[in-house]
């Protein structure tokens, strides 16, 4: 065992930078998980074929295979056809996408939740559809399913090292950069692995003071 | 992509992957049953110790820990391992925190009258485990240890950071080599979705079996992908937490 505490300090200026940034990642990853997970779910209950099916296949797919490769795929197959991004931007994007397609399911079940009376009441009163979902749905099924989502944000957080592979340098990308340069891989990898547990648990348990409160 | 890099690098992975797979899934179960069980323990200790091992391995990314036993371990300790079982170990030891809390929920979900019973009859706390609550928890354990099995299977992909000869490390040797990408990657992506369907189908008849050894009906027919998409379980496979909507 040869802990050394100066390399700690060495490391720490380089940590919060990590720590910047895998915050900035998690912050645009998880809005766009909300918006796009919210789109899926309303996409997914449409009468049309050719809207429903298409959307159902597209996130089972997604769910079901790794972020790892859906990185790999934004980040070398895509700048083929398109726009070449940054690793941060590809980060966000994978794991903004990969998760939409667990929240389109919080989402889901939030939709099935709300009475069906609500519904009734909202072709009696002859609303549209986008008064229907916009005023009437969506404000009870979110309420219900916030907690939820802010699982969701948390295990976002332990995926987030995954875009340290693509190169964006967030906690594990800067553990890694110190490590290769200095070779002290110990003292930068355990501190970023006890800075995971260290955001990840209060958070979860406010997640779960935030559950009592909204879910009866 | 040739044959030739097919055969040489491909399926050698795709060997590797079910091989990880496997078991870190054997090593999870084992953690799963022990820490969940554990959990429901009298002795406040045993609880404890359990409930700050699922926390820890709750709050822990897998991806850090798997660097921590390739890369930190071996400076702390000495010696090194294997980078497989690093990557099995880190797989087994998070995802067997996940699977704890569907062994707990389920045991907890167990009629207490079912408790009461064994208790009547003056069972050991073990006999009653074994004979009387786990063989009722079971069945409803099969759906969530599915998405978990999946969630695991995904997880896999993480290997080939620490240089597992994996699938995925098969297609980044091969894109390398031939610098075309989108082939390889949308056929890596369609590979894992098929061992996720494999994996789906097998559980089906593990959950079939389950059920009908308790003498219930077995669960219902579903399409062709329903049985990927609809989470059955009240456990999230990925947050380990009580999802709202979940059968009960």
């Amino acid at each position: 065992m040869n802990w050394n505490w100066e390399v700690v300090s060495d490391f720490m200026p380089r940590f919060w930078d990590g720590v910047l940034l895998t915050l900035q990642a998690l912050v645009l990853g998880s809005l766009l998980a909300f918006t796009l997970g919210l789109v899926w779910a309303i996409a997914q209950r449409s009468a049309r074929a050719w809207i429903r099916v298409p959307v159902t296949a597209v996130t089972e797919f997604v769910r079901n295979t790794p972020l790892l490769v859906q990185l790999f795929f934004l980040f070398y197959v895509v700048p083929e056809w398109g726009p070449s991004m940054s690793p941060l931007a590809t980060g966000v994007i994978g794991l903004g996408l990969h998760y939409s397609t667990y929240t389109a399911e919080v989402y889901r079940a939030g939709i099935d939740g709300v009475p069906r009376g609500q519904w009734e009441a909202a072709t009696a009163l002859s609303l549209p559809p986008t008064r229907t979902w916009g005023a009437v749905i969506l404000p009870q099924a979110i309420r219900r399913v916030v907690p939820v989502l802010g699982n969701y944000v948390i295990a976002m957080l332990k995926d987030s090292p995954l875009i340290a592979i693509i190169g964006a340098l967030e906690m594990l990308g800067e553990a890694r950069a110190y490590g290769a340069e200095t070779f002290r891989f110990l003292e930068p990898i355990t501190v970023v692995g006890i800075a995971f547990i260290v955001i990840a648990y209060p958070a979860s348990l406010l997640i779960r003071a935030l559950e009592r409160r909204l879910v009866r | 992509m040739t044959w030739a890099l097919w055969e040489s690098y491909m399926l050698p992975g795709v060997w590797i992957t079910v091989q990880v797979t496997v078991y870190s899934a054997a090593l999870a179960a084992a953690v799963a049953f022990v820490v969940g069980v554990a959990r429901t323990s009298r002795l406040w200790i045993v609880r404890f110790l359990s409930g700050a091992y699922f926390e820890i391995f709750r709050g822990a990314s897998a991806l850090v820990f798997m660097f921590w036993l390739f890369f930190a371990l071996p400076l702390a300790l000495g010696w090194q391992l294997v980078p497989m079982w690093a990557g099995v170990l880190a797989l087994g030891l998070t995802y067997g925190a996940y699977g704890s809390e569907v062994v707990r929920g389920a045991l907890a979900a167990v009629s207490p009258a079912q408790r009461e019973a064994g208790i009547a009859l003056s069972f050991t706390r073990w006999q009653r485990l074994r004979r009387i609550e786990l063989p009722q928890a079971w069945p409803e354990m099969v759906p969530p240890f599915n998405n978990l099995a999946i969630e695991l299977l995904k997880g896999t992909a993480l290997v080939s950071v620490i240089s597992v000869a994996d699938m995925t490390f098969a297609a980044n040797l091969i894109r390398f080599t031939t610098n075309d990408s989108a082939p390889i990657y949308t056929l890596l992506l369609l590979m894992y979705f098929v061992l996720a369907f494999a994996i789906t189908r097998g559980m089906r008849l593990v959950e079939r079996k389950a059920k009908a050894g308790i003498g219930q009906a077995p669960p219902p027919r579903r399409g062709l992908f329903a049985g990927l998409s609809r989470r059955t379980s009240a456990t999230d496979p990925v947050t380990g937490a009580a999802t709202p909507g979940g059968a009960r």
